[in-house]
């Protein structure tokens, strides 16, 4: 598989390690009341799809950049790759203020 | 048998080879099979369940029968096929799956029961008893099928693995890929074209058809002549493209020195990793035959093959021929044997309307419904007229049409389509790799300038794909004639008629299966084995449909299709590994002071990829156990030194340094003041303990924190992704230094004294650098070294890090600096004594599976802050695990512990109910003088002084041991701040 790295290019997908649907991204605020419920979903459940999947890769052998990848996990096409940093950035309360 | 002229082998030159220890000889150019048939052998083989002789049945790499063991020695290769195995000077080929020998098998006996050996037998008898699977029924059907067997020795060759990237990747080297190959590349595109045989051509090497009126050998050479002037094109014979992958991505094997009797200085075999933009998949067709009653004697083959032999290779299985056919290509074998000078004693057509195509007996309407033979084809019976003939003859040629060549277009689940005018699959348009096209007789094209010129025009369009304009070369002038096959798929009949050759598969298993209501493909397929085999049925799949279809009553497509799996042809693991094995089987890391310890007697370890000393022999060692037991004792003694470079060492820096380490570790780091040392637990989210190490800060923005060998790349993965993707907002870059910094621990009483003979005007008296105190200085005259006071052993120790080109010199400086101190390098195995007597918790404690309560550590673990696996390590289920981290001593000092074995209570039943705990890690102490055990222990907190039992039952061993705290030396730590 190649991987469509936002700064480099096509990779190697074996230059990449792979961790999970990138909804890890969402990490929920320890300190909030509910906490340990949240922190239970956010450790345990996921979707997965068949079809459209928003993935974490870690270019290891690379720049290691964290990457959303966007696969279709039936065809393995890949969609679309961005930082994870841009994505995760922009979900920061003070980014957004 | 002798040869007939002609032919595309090289006569002046004699191979000498042997089969079966029988000395043979033939030329270059050409195969194990078409010199086997050249010097009149035609049993190669016996099959797979009844043992049945066999002969080769086709002139390539779909063969099912022709099976041999390649070579002798460690380069003994089973289950090579005779058909494709390039002969050279010296081969040596052995029969295999038959005992005594290929002529008298022993085996064949299951011939006789094989009314018992129908489909889905072994399901249908070896059901009971359970406890006969593995133990009786498995070895014995094992022993007494399969094929080959292998060497058992070490592959003593080279094998290699490299990448490759294409515009356009043309798979066959026949008249359409040729085209197709000579259009791209004409236009400038980066082509590859691959073939599996060892010249180009494919089926124009076996065919007399003429191009513009000449051989087609001269137009083969005058492309062969451009492509050699083509510096974008890549001709890679000998390749097996083997299967398609993700992203158009194949794989191939380039059989670089198989025709070779050894391999010299080459490689043997490489694999390709080849990222095509596009691809055209011109691997031709395959004929298929029709079975009829002992239709697999040797010297019955594919009507093609058959021309194949005489045309390429100038030989015939026999003098006498007769073909049977219900098309217009067999006659063509018929032809072009009878003009080499072959006997032709029938042509049996099953179309009564057909006419002969030449001079021969022909025998439309008819049927060949038996042939005799045991060890070789004698004689055919043919039915005509409700009459039956026998014929005398050695070889009949077979055809029942042709399948193009579909296996790399279904690798991505792409279905064939069944197209009714020609009778076959073809690739389908719906999914399927991306970028691949099929042209030629793969895409179902059946005359030859129907391939050349198919081959261009499919080449052209890909390549508009890509921008890339192309023009069609003036292809050559070739026969044009339209094959209309006719759907005639067996002779029905009581004999057994051969389907699938290579697993045995009769016509009458697939009526037994429609029977047994096993009708859809799938099943079909599994409770006969059809297609199961090495060659994935290539020369039976279509035929075994279309014979459950006219049982069922439904058409062919509505049957089933023929789908197929990498690889193409059976790939060796050998070369999947592409030479990675050996000390080459994963990178070997080298400490900066390995080569001291080479040069000092160390023996080494594997810590993952590290190489570590493990310890240092000396010759008055008694045992091994003493050398660890000396140099453990030299650091509580005196002094010891040891390579601690390979623990995970992590640079933090930045204005948010601080706040970031504190959503990485579990304990509270925001107070941890410049030159100072901390202890850091880091936790998973799911709250489990997960590693250790040490956090140090050398000034205000700037930290260094190590992790444990082992998780050295893991932890570091999980900064940067809580740096990337958790909390991008903080300002903290980080990288790994493991390898810029060489670091060496020098631990013991005399450490002080060692360590100040090399710093430069560094006071490091216990006032002004006291336990966990951590600094940047100088030694020897100025070179940059990294200081901290940090202990693993219990003892005033230090580890001292140096740029990593210094360890080496550093190691050796201290053992000569320190030689009236008597300082001692010591290994793994010490280090690891040293830190189970202090009781330190590492890899074996800390495995994934304990929480920091469970180390002892629980109030480590902040209450105030959010970091990484702090709220989940609170959840009910973890915070009540009352296990805890004790020590272990064995009430007579005499017993011996050993990590692994379990915990029970005096007097308890050693079942899983009654267990209370488990030891992760033992040794000998030599500072108590007998054997010291970690462990984890329900309660374990309050049950010091208990006497409990270690069971270990793999050893049937049971010792008494006392619970004590796991601090077996100096608890209250004075030594370490001393």
């Amino acid at each position: 598989m190649l991987i469509p790295h936002p700064l480099l290019g096509p990779r190697d997908a074996q230059e990449f390690t792979y961790l999970g649907d990138a909804s890890l991204i969402a990490r929920p605020d320890g300190t909030a009341a509910g906490a340990e419920e949240a922190f239970f979903e956010y450790t345990y459940l996921r979707d997965n799809p068949a079809g459209t999947h928003r993935e974490l890769w870690f270019h290891e052998a690379g720049d290691r950049s964290w990457l959303v990848v966007t696969r279709n996990t039936l065809t393995h096409e890949i969609l679309d790759a961005q930082l994870a940093s841009d994505l995760a950035l922009a979900m920061c309360p003070e980014a957004r203020e | 048998m002798s040869r007939f002229s002609g032919g595309l082998i090289n006569r002046s030159r004699a191979l000498s080879f042997t089969f079966d220890k029988k000395t043979y000889s033939g030329h270059p150019g050409d195969t194990l099979a078409s010199a086997l048939l050249a010097n009149g052998v035609r049993l190669m083989g016996r099959s797979f369940k009844y043992h049945r002789p066999r002969g080769a049945f086709t002139a390539g790499s779909e063969e099912p029968n022709a099976l041999v063991e390649l070579r002798s020695g460690a380069r003994r290769e089973p289950n090579t096929r005779a058909t494709v195995a390039e002969l050279y000077d010296g081969l040596v080929a052995t029969s295999q799956n038959r005992c005594p020998s290929l002529a008298f098998d022993a085996m064949r006996i299951n011939d006789l029961f094989a009314p018992f050996f129908a489909a889905g037998f072994y399901y249908k008898t070896f059901m009971w008893p359970a406890s006969f699977w593995e133990n009786v029924y498995e070895p014995v059907i094992r022993r007494a099928a399969g094929l080959g067997s292998l060497s058992m020795e070490a592959d003593p060759d080279a094998y290699d693995k490299g990448f490759l990237h294409c515009d356009l990747l043309v798979v066959g080297g026949g008249p359409a890929g040729l085209s197709a190959a000579l259009t791209a590349a004409r236009a400038g595109a980066r082509v590859i074209l691959a073939d599996e045989d060892f010249r180009l051509g494919g089926r124009l090497l076996t065919e007399t058809l003429l191009l513009d009126e000449a051989p087609a050998q001269n137009w083969i050479g005058s492309v062969e002549a451009e492509f050699a002037s083509l510096p974008n094109l890549r001709v890679l014979p000998r390749t097996t493209v083997f299967g398609a992958y993700d992203h158009g991505i194949f794989g191939a094997v380039e059989r670089t020195a198989d025709h070779l009797a050894t391999p010299g200085s080459c490689v043997r075999q490489t694999l390709w990793r080849i990222t095509a933009k596009r691809t055209v998949l011109a691997a031709g067709a395959l004929e298929r035959h029709i079975p009829f009653a002992n239709n697999d004697r040797p010297g019955i083959m594919l009507a093609g093959a058959m021309r194949a032999y005489a045309n390429r290779w100038a030989v015939s299985a026999a003098d006498k021929i007769a073909v049977f056919t219900n098309n217009d290509d067999g006659h063509r074998t018929a032809l072009d044997l009878a003009s080499k000078g072959a006997e032709i004693v029938a042509v049996v057509d099953t179309r009564p309307e057909a006419k002969p195509r030449g001079d021969y007996p022909f025998f439309p309407g008819s049927m060949v419904i038996n042939a005799r033979g045991t060890l070789g084809l004698v004689s055919i019976d043919i039915s005509r007229d409700g009459g039956i003939e026998r014929l005398a003859c050695g070889a009949l040629g077979v055809s029942g049409g042709w399948n193009p060549n579909v296996h790399l277009a279904s690798h991505h689940r792409a279905r064939p389509v069944w197209r009714e005018d020609l009778l076959a699959f073809v690739p389908g348009d719906v999914g399927g790799p991306p970028g691949l096209r099929a042209a030629g007789a793969s895409a179902g094209c059946t005359s030859m300038h129907a391939a050349l010129t198919d081959g261009a025009r499919v080449a052209r369009e890909t390549l508009a794909d890509l921008g890339i304009d192309a023009r069609s070369p003036d292809v050559p002038k070739a026969e044009d004639e339209v094959v209309t096959p006719h759907a005639f798929w067996h002779v029905p009949g009581n004999g057994r008629a051969w389907v699938d050759f290579q697993n045995d598969v009769t016509v009458k298993d697939i009526e037994l299966a429609h029977k047994e209501n096993m009708r859809p493909i799938e099943h079909l397929k599994r409770w006969t084995t059809l297609g199961m085999a090495t060659d994935q049925g290539k020369t039976a799949n279509v035929t075994a449909l279309a014979i459950m279809a006219s049982l069922t009553g439904k058409s062919i497509p509505e049957t089933g299709t023929t789908m197929f799996r990498p690889p193409y042809t059976g790939v060796s693991i050998s070369v999947l590994g592409g030479g990675d094995k050996g000390p080459h089987f994963r990178p070997r890391r080298l400490t900066p002071t390995h080569r001291w310890a080479t040069e000092n007697g160390a023996e080494f370890v594997q810590a993952g990829q590290w190489m570590r000393a493990q310890y240092y022999r000396r010759s008055g060692d008694a045992e091994p156990r003493a050398t660890v037991d000396r140099e453990a004792a030299a650091v509580r003694s005196s002094v010891g030194i040891c390579d601690v470079t390979t623990l995970g060492k992590i640079d933090v820096q930045g204005a948010d340094a601080g706040a970031f380490l504190e959503r990485i570790y579990c304990n509270a780091l925001a107070s941890l003041a410049v030159g100072k040392v901390r202890y850091g637990l880091m936790l998973r989210e799911d709250g489990f303990a997960y590693d250790d190490g040490t956090c140090a800060r050398l000034a205000n923005d700037h930290y260094v924190v190590t992790s444990t060998t082992a998780n050295a790349g893991l932890v570091y993965r999980n900064m940067e992704f809580v740096r990337q993707c958790l909390w991008p907002d903080l300002d903290v870059q980080i990288i790994s230094t493991s390898e810029s910094w060489a670091q060496i621990a020098v631990a013991g009483p005399q450490s002080r004294t060692l360590l100040s003979r090399i710093v430069d005007n560094f006071d490091l008296s216990n006032e002004a650098f006291p336990f966990m105190a951590c600094t940047e200085l100088t030694r020897c005259s100025g070179v940059r070294s990294r200081l901290f006071r940090v202990s693993f052993s219990g003892e005033l120790a230090y580890e001292i890090a140096v740029p990593t080109r210094y360890g080496n010199a550093l190691m050796s400086l201290l053992i000569e600096l320190g030689e009236d101190l008597d300082v001692t390098p010591y290994g793994t195995e010490a280090m690891g004594v040293l830190r189970i007597e202090k009781g330190h918790a590492a890899g074996a404690e800390i495995n994934g599976q304990t929480t920091a309560q469970m180390l002892g550590l629980g109030r480590m673990v902040s209450r105030k802050k959010d970091a990484i696996g702090v709220i989940l390590s609170r959840r009910e289920g973890l915070a009540a695990d009352a296990r805890r981290l004790i020590g272990l001593l064995p009430v007579d000092t005499k017993d011996k512990l050993v990590a692994g074995a379990h915990l029970f209570a005096v007097g308890a039943q050693k079942v899983t109910e009654a267990d209370q705990g488990w030891i992760t890690s033992a040794c000998h102490s030599p500072h108590l003088k007998c054997y010291i055990a970690l462990g984890f222990l329900e309660n374990g907190a309050h049950r010091m002084g208990e006497v409990i039992v270690a069971a270990n039952p793999l050893e049937d061993s049971e010792v008494s041991v006392r619970v004590m705290s796991p601090h077996f030396v100096d608890p209250e730590g004075v030594r370490q701040r001393a």
